[in-house]
């Protein structure tokens, strides 16, 4: 780890609607390091899906800075922010991650696109991120759809860290996997970000899932007075 | 990958986006049929006579005289004597006439009686003079000339015989057949009514007519002196003039000529007035056909709008990816774009074949010839006006989708 941190938040507040009393993510300091492994819990409605946004730059705070990598998100230009996005920030959701119309190596493409790498560096590193995936070369010609949905969430990982992010916001991947698959799932997941290098925040209602990371973060904390006593 | 994403994502929903093509091909396809034949019946009308300045012929309106005359559309309402033709005919100022005897036919082709002036002074096109594919003009009473098309589609040669039949039926049943005719021309194509003319003498014209009353056949064998060839009658004439500046002196004679009721008009003047009264009728076919093409973009513009909501996720990943909200709004556009193109070239090749199967109909029936220049010109006319029509219509889901990729949150 180094001493710049990853995620910087200072005095934000967030609510959907600007002229309501009441902010739904209040957030006076928080600030993840790089490398590490952050498990995001909380109920239905609290408010995790949000701070995803937040990180993401697809919502903006009414007030305060979010700064990634030193940079202050929510200060760039709304073009900047979605380059800024597509180059440092990963990411892989509960479903639909894929199109799946197209095939496994076009919805890789997809990321790829943004990469500043030459395209056989790029064939070449998603040959490898497939193979520690475990999931087979032959399937990247295969449309999408026909894929298991273990399969796609692997192939969404492949696609996330294709750029080699810095940041990873992973949201509720395994709630349709079995518990095996679940475990295996997470496990390849985290070895890919430590190999990368990169921060992770993970999203889950599955509290179980807590211990195969380095920190844990209760989102009602953000709810009122923002994270004082983290976990 | 801006157009394989479309690409693809129009092939993943291929039944919807089939039947949105066949309902924008259908429409392109009657508004470029339309516009062809619009376009083509005004140009073969305009080309079919040049260089003429008057018509004459019995008191009749100036519309239905140019028809019948030039045209051979419709039927002649009375005769000109052949004095008062006479009398025209040597005035001074008159350079050139051509005098015209309809009423028979031969297999559905109108014959025309006239004099081989016909031949050296008719004009279409730009000027254009007739000329001979084969052959030449007629000199015996039983010689005839014959167009382009007729030849083509009757498969006629130069003396070969032709029977001519009475009256402008496709079929009938009094046939001059006692005095067949020899074809001792062929003329070059025109692409007027020309084509499909069979021109004989005046005085062919008389002789098949002796012993004739009433369109119907006297018993009786007898031989028609010289004399007896001389026309008494014929339908109309044409005149050309010294000097343009007579036309309307002599147009105001003809008018008020005391001896028999005539009528002269101006080929062009009369065409002006045509289309004056079909321009409300092609302004309807247009708006009719421009309303269908409306209905079908908006058609598409609701296909493209309710895939919206289907591909909610798809848009919130390309957004989650970094694709700007501008990438969203291009993807729906070139999505319209793409099912547009597919459109106006498959009613474009749709358009060609049935051309290709109705031209020979189309030129027999109505004289309107239709070069796959003039479907070409009118598509690539036609195809900006279609692509910015389709571009405004949807700009209704390609706004919804920027929409979407701005304000949606990533809630996958």
């Amino acid at each position: 780890m180094t001493n710049r941190p990853a995620i910087q938040i200072e005095n934000c507040q967030f609510r959907y609607h600007p002229d309501s009393d009441k902010a739904l993510l209040q957030i006076a300091h928080w600030q993840v390091e790089k490398g590490e492994t952050v498990f995001v819990y909380g109920p239905s409605g609290s408010g995790k899906s949000t701070l995803l946004n937040l990180l993401a730059g697809i919502l903006l705070p009414q007030q305060g800075t979010i700064k990634l990598d030193e940079i202050t998100l929510n200060q760039l230009s709304n073009r900047k922010r979605d380059a800024f996005r597509a180059r440092h920030i990963g990411m892989v959701f509960q479903r639909f991650n894929l199109i799946p119309y197209l095939t496994v190596a076009d919805n890789i493409k997809l990321a790829s696109h943004f990469s500043s790498h030459d395209k056989p560096y790029l064939q070449q590193r998603s040959l490898e991120l497939m193979n520690d995936l475990q999931l087979d070369i032959e399937l990247l010609e295969r449309p999408a759809s026909q894929l298991s949905v273990g399969q796609q969430q692997r192939v969404a990982i492949v696609r996330a860290m294709i750029n080699q992010p810095e940041l990873l916001i992973v949201d509720e991947p395994t709630s349709a996997l079995d518990s095996d698959a679940r475990d295996s799932f997470v496990d390849l997941l985290l070895k890919q970000v430590k190999v990368a290098g990169a921060t992770i925040i993970f999203v889950s209602h599955d509290r179980s899932l807590a211990q195969h990371f380095s920190r844990q973060l209760d989102i009602q904390s953000f709810m009122v007075t923002g994270e004082k006593h983290a976990v | 990958m801006l157009f394989k994403l479309a690409w693809k994502s129009l092939l993943a929903r291929r039944v919807s986006v089939l039947l949105t093509v066949l309902m924008m091909t259908v429409s392109i396809f009657v508004l470029l049929s339309v516009e062809t034949i619009r376009y083509q019946a005004k140009d073969s009308f305009t080309k079919t006579v040049s260089g003429v300045d008057l018509i004459v012929g019995a008191r009749t309106g100036q519309v239905n005289l140019l028809l019948y005359s030039v045209f051979h559309i419709g039927v002649p309402t009375n005769n000109v004597s052949w004095q008062s033709y006479q009398e025209f005919a040597t005035n001074p100022s008159v350079a050139w006439s051509i005098p015209i005897s309809l009423g028979d036919s031969h297999r559905g082709y109108r014959v025309v009686g006239t004099s081989t002036d016909f031949f050296e002074f008719f004009r279409f096109g730009n000027k254009q003079a007739l000329t001979f594919q084969h052959g030449k003009a007629f000199d015996e009473h039983f010689d005839a000339v014959i167009g382009s098309e007729i030849a083509k589609q009757l498969g006629y040669q130069v003396d070969d015989a032709i029977v001519l039949a009475h009256g402008i039926a496709s079929t009938s049943f009094s046939n001059h057949d006692d005095h067949p005719f020899k074809i001792t021309g062929i003329l070059a194509p025109t692409g007027t009514p020309v084509d499909q003319s069979v021109y004989v003498s005046l005085e062919g014209i008389e002789a098949i007519h002796f012993n004739w009353q009433g369109g119907v056949r006297m018993p009786g064998t007898a031989t028609p002196e010289a004399a007896d060839l001389q026309p008494k009658t014929i339908t109309a004439f044409m005149l050309g003039l010294n000097s343009r500046i007579q036309t309307f002196n002599l147009q105001r004679q003809i008018n008020e000529y005391r001896q028999e009721p005539l009528q002269a008009i101006l080929p062009g003047a009369t065409l002006m007035s045509l289309w004056t009264m079909l321009s409300s009728v092609e302004q309807l076919l247009l708006l009719i056909a421009s309303l269908v093409l409306l209905g079908a973009l908006i058609g598409m513009a609701n296909m493209l709008l309710v895939s919206m909501r289907e591909r909610r996720h798809e848009l919130s990943v390309l957004r989650a990816l970094g694709y700007r909200p501008g990438f969203l709004f291009a993807l729906l556009q070139l999505e319209a774009m793409l099912i547009s193109l597919a459109a106006a070239f498959t009613a474009f090749i749709s358009l060609q074949l049935s051309m290709y199967v109705l031209k020979d109909w189309l030129l027999q029936e109505y004289g309107i010839l239709l070069t796959r220049l003039s479907i070409i010109n009118e598509f690539l006319f036609m195809l900006p006006i279609v692509l910015i029509a389709s571009f405004l219509v949807a700009l209704i889901p390609a706004i919804s989708a920027y929409r979407q990729g701005l304000h949606q949150q990533l809630n996958l």
